[in-house]
């Protein structure tokens, strides 16, 4: 047994040309992705898009069609005792035993580790120590997700996978799970995640992925995706019903507007600098007599990122 | 001993039993009560009183009432003859004696069911002693009402059999596919759980609650019914626990690719149900065709319950039980084995 160095160069997670395919559907199609040591990676897509089916292959817990995955310099055919014991895992969805109390669960999963850290430990880091001694059964659903959070981190992993941690959950219990996983990513593990929240995205992950039909078809720090839109600001209008449509060579010749998309019931620009595009805008419509339905503008997110390289919507839910 | 993986899962194992208190019923409950139930449905009475009829059609009717009245076991009613005919047709009576006009009687009964068939005898008896005849030999009678004979010592060997039979079955096949269908089996998976312990805590807590419901069960049989257990307690835990281990198995491969409730609960009561009608629970499995009897013998539960039985009843040893030890072997390592090849683990 060849024990990986510690002061290893090579990235925590590398996969190389991944494909899986069911019958005709190709989930994951020549996937390429390499996670440093100590970063914390997301992959952001629709649903369907071969997020899951990515992170469960890297968890071992599917076997790829093709492709090569290396997890802390180990592989799955080779080094699964070693690497079982060094991820944290999170699926998607898993009903821990309702009967069983918070801390029995947790005292379960501690037991599966040659080492890692103590039960009141874990429940304190996800903060259920008030439930410590209630029924699974009985706990909210972002504290069932705090709770399977503790599962994952209770071996002390060097490398964590989280696949859609906060879906389904309310705003307050979302955010208490982001703290929760930035102080993690605070102590220098590595983390994985899947999602398919911009905000959440932007905020936990220092590089992301956009995934779309089982590729990454963007690559870089959120910033850095929002940025290659060369335009920071999103405007989206729409007129009175029965007005006259707008071309986009029209609306693309408004000063600062970068692109101009006609979307459902109305039009999205990306702008570089919205005070000068609004009034241009408006003063446009007024000299055709077009009357404003609506209009918003918000600053550029991931989201747009998105729309702009596929040309459709991220969370058609 | 609190961090060994194996004592956490069977620990684990016992709490979400525990808790769950309709299981508890099916398994401690539920044979008691059938055992209740039986017990007094078919508890030693006394023999049945034999009710008959006389034709009230002339003035020998009275004498001759009167002289089968003698025999305590018979009830006679001297009854016109249009009552005697439909009291014979509605079964109330199992037969009519008519006096002929100056001498001899007729019997009215249908020949093919056994109690008109008593009835005839012992009226007949009673009507030609009443007209004189003895006893030719003389005769000693001795009533042997044996303990193990009953059927409640029948049924009770046949309970325990589907006790342990539903155990393992459900015990096993239910949880593992819940776990399964709840993504918990996954989750585990892919922690560094070895899936040995995990299958070894299903058995071994198996076992364990399988041996607190045979002592509930037989020690309230033993308590209640006086049903003899004439075999030696090692025997008696060693045919338990064999065939344990082949429903254990026959439950880990129903259970090894089902994914949900719905589709794991067909394939059990689909194995379940024609061993609870052949296997000989309620009734023996002799009563079925001869063609049948191999089939019949070679399936897990027969052969339980024909060990039991032997041991119980009979107090048969172990090495006379070889056939049936060999069937409930040969289940266990066919259905581990193929189950462990074929268990999703997701």
């Amino acid at each position: 047994m060849s024990a990986a160095p510690s002061s290893n160069p090579s990235p925590a997670l590398f996969v190389q040309d991944l494909r899986k395919f069911y019958g005709d559907v190709r989930a994951v199609d020549g996937l390429n992705l390499s996670v440093a040591s100590g970063e914390c990676f997301g992959l952001l897509g629709p649903n369907g898009a071969g997020k899951t089916t990515t992170i469960e292959i890297c968890e071992g817990l599917l076997a790829p069609d093709s492709g090569r995955v290396e997890l802390l310099g180990l592989a799955w055919q080779h080094h699964d005792r070693e690497l079982r014991q060094r991820l944290g895992i999170q699926l998607q969805e898993t009903q821990l035993g309702e009967k069983l109390t918070v801390e029995e669960t947790v005292r379960l999963f501690r037991s599966f580790y040659a080492r890692g850290r103590t039960v009141s430990d874990v429940i304190g880091l996800v903060q259920l120590e008030e439930k410590r001694t209630g029924r699974v059964g009985k706990l909210s659903g972002g504290q069932k997700q705090r709770l399977a959070l503790a599962c994952a981190i209770v071996g002390d992993p060097d490398l964590l996978f989280l696949d859609e941690p906060t879906t389904g959950l309310d705003p307050q219990s979302r955010r208490q799970l982001w703290d929760l996983i930035t102080d993690f990513k605070a102590l220098g593990r590595t983390i994985m995640l899947t999602t398919h929240y911009m905000d959440e995205a932007e905020i936990l992950c220092d590089r992301v992925a956009i995934v779309d039909h089982g590729k990454v078809i963007a690559l870089g720090t959120p910033l850095e995706l929002i940025g290659s839109l060369g335009a920071e600001h999103v405007i989206e209008f729409s007129l009175a019903p029965d007005s006259a449509p707008i071309d986009g060579p029209t609306l693309r010749s408004i000063d600062g507007v970068r692109t101009a998309r006609t979307l459902a019931g109305g039009y999205e620009l990306q702008v570089s600098a919205l005070h000068r595009t609004v009034p241009a805008l408006l003063s446009l419509l007024a000299q055709r007599q077009l009357e404003l339905a609506h209009l918003t503008t918000h600053s550029a997110t991931l989201e747009d990122v998105f729309v702009s390289l596929t040309g459709r919507q991220l969370r058609n839910e | 001993m609190s961090d060994n993986s194996l004592w956490q899962l069977i620990t684990v194992r016992f709490k979400e039993y525990t808790r769950e208190p309709e299981a508890l019923f099916w398994s401690f409950g539920f044979p008691i009560l059938l055992a209740i139930g039986l017990g007094i449905a078919f508890r030693a009475k006394p023999a049945d009183v034999v009710h008959v009829a006389v034709a009230n059609t002339g003035p020998r009717g009275k004498p001759l009432a009167d002289a089968i009245r003698r025999d305590s076991g018979l009830a006679v009613e001297l009854l016109s003859l249009d009552s005697a005919a439909t009291a014979l047709r509605t079964g109330r009576v199992a037969l009519v004696v008519s006096p002929g006009a100056v001498d001899g009687v007729e019997y009215q009964y249908d020949d093919t069911r056994p109690d008109a068939r008593t009835a005839r005898l012992m009226v007949n008896d009673a009507v030609q002693r009443g007209a004189g005849r003895g006893d030719v030999l003389p005769i000693a009678e001795q009533h042997v009402r044996e303990r193990g004979s009953r059927y409640i010592d029948f049924v009770v060997p046949g309970l325990l059999g589907m006790t342990i039979m539903g155990g393992g079955i459900w015990g096993l096949g239910y949880s593992i596919v819940d776990q399964r269908r709840k993504n918990l089996l996954k989750r585990l998976v892919a922690t560094p759980m070895s899936r040995a312990e995990y299958l070894a805590s299903y058995v071994i807590s198996r076992l364990v609650m399988l041996t607190i419901e045979v002592v509930v069960l037989l020690g309230f049989s033993v308590a209640l019914f006086g049903v003899p257990m004439r075999g030696s307690w090692l025997s008696i835990a060693a045919v338990i626990v064999v065939s344990a281990l082949a429903f254990g198995g026959f439950g880990l491969l129903i259970a090894s690719r089902s994914k949900t409730i719905e589709g794991v609960s067909g394939l059990m009561n689909l194995s379940m149900l024609p061993m609870w009608v052949l296997s000989g629970v309620f009734f023996s499995s002799e009563n079925f065709p001869r063609a049948v009897q191999p089939f019949i013998k070679a399936l897990p539960l027969t052969a339980t319950n024909d060990a039991l039985r032997a041991n119980m009843l009979r107090g048969e040893a172990l090495v006379t039980l070889w056939p049936q030890l060999a069937v409930l072997a040969t289940w266990m390592i066919v259905c581990f084995a193929i189950a462990l090849k074929i268990f999703r683990w997701r």
